[in-house]
């Protein structure tokens, strides 16, 4: 019973902190939303016995990611949103074919289930410890991608640096 | 123990709302931060799947797609701000620079 009611409130609160954080007129409190919503997402992170995920959700999301989004904002001084329109013209039919597309997906996974199949068993990786447990898997298994992945960060900080940078008078 | 489909209704559900405000909001910021949305409603479905599977190669593919994620929205801010440079506004409908 009590997982329930905590999955519940922890469902409950993503989806509701999702609607506030679309739909508000400012974007810094649009931010603040959003952190509220990545720290709910931390949470049930947890709730899946995925310690280490949860951690690097807070820092990478929470403390990296929102303050980049905060820093723009506050950067390009966007006066003239609070007057405009928040919804591009015609945004009915859009929701209306999301809510389709929506309808589709709830009622093909909502009868899903699966038999477990791998050896990584709740009582493995509590006695080994998550951490230990994805660096094993990712510094043996797939350390081919953790090396691209060095690569897939290290060129969009050039790239943002070029994009971004003044362009001199000639 | 809660079963795997509440996890992939709730992400299907976080992964619409990014949907439907990538498509009707007009501001780029509001824009990228839907895109986080979906990518984090993505990862929710990862991580469940792994869990009640028992296989780690979940996590390690949502570990990936949050390097992804941080990567894109370093690209996008910084297109954003050149884009601002040259048109003094953030409106996604008003930027019609290719338009013929």
């Amino acid at each position: 019973m009590l997982p329930e009611i905590f999955f519940s409130y922890f469902a409950c609160a993503i989806l509701g902190l999702a609607l506030l954080t679309v739909t508000r007129r400012n974007l810094v409190h649009s931010v603040l939303w959003m952190l509220l919503l990545f720290l709910h997402i931390a949470c049930l992170y947890l709730f899946l016995n995925a310690e280490f995920l949860a951690v690097i959700q807070v820092i990478v999301y929470a403390g990296a990611i929102l303050v980049l989004f905060l820093f723009l904002v506050m950067l390009l001084n966007l006066r003239e949103e609070h007057e405009a329109r928040r919804f591009v013209h015609a945004w009915q039919g859009r929701v209306a074919v999301c809510l389709l597309i929506l309808t589709v997906v709830v009622v093909s996974l909502h009868k899903v289930s699966v038999q477990p199949t791998g050896g990584y068993t709740i009582d493995f990786i509590n006695q080994t410890g998550h951490t230990k447990v994805l660096g094993t898997a990712l510094f043996n298994q797939y350390v081919l991608p953790f090396l691209m992945t060095a690569l897939v960060l290290f060129v969009p900080m050039v790239a943002a640096i070029v994009i971004a940078m003044k362009e001199r008078k000639r | 123990m809660i079963p795997l489909s509440w996890y992939l209704v709730l992400a299907a559900g976080l992964f619409i709302i990014g949907m439907v405000a990538f498509l009707i909001r007009r501001n780029v910021i509001m824009m990228l931060i839907s895109l986080e949305l979906m990518l984090n409603a993505v990862n929710i479905m990862l991580i469940a799947a792994s869990h009640y599977l028992q296989d780690i190669r979940g996590q390690i593919l949502a570990f990936f797609v949050m390097a992804g994620a941080a990567a894109g929205v370093a690209i996008g801010l910084a297109l954003l701000i050149a884009a601002f440079r040259n048109k003094e506004t953030a409106h996604m409908d008003e930027y019609t620079l290719l338009k013929g």
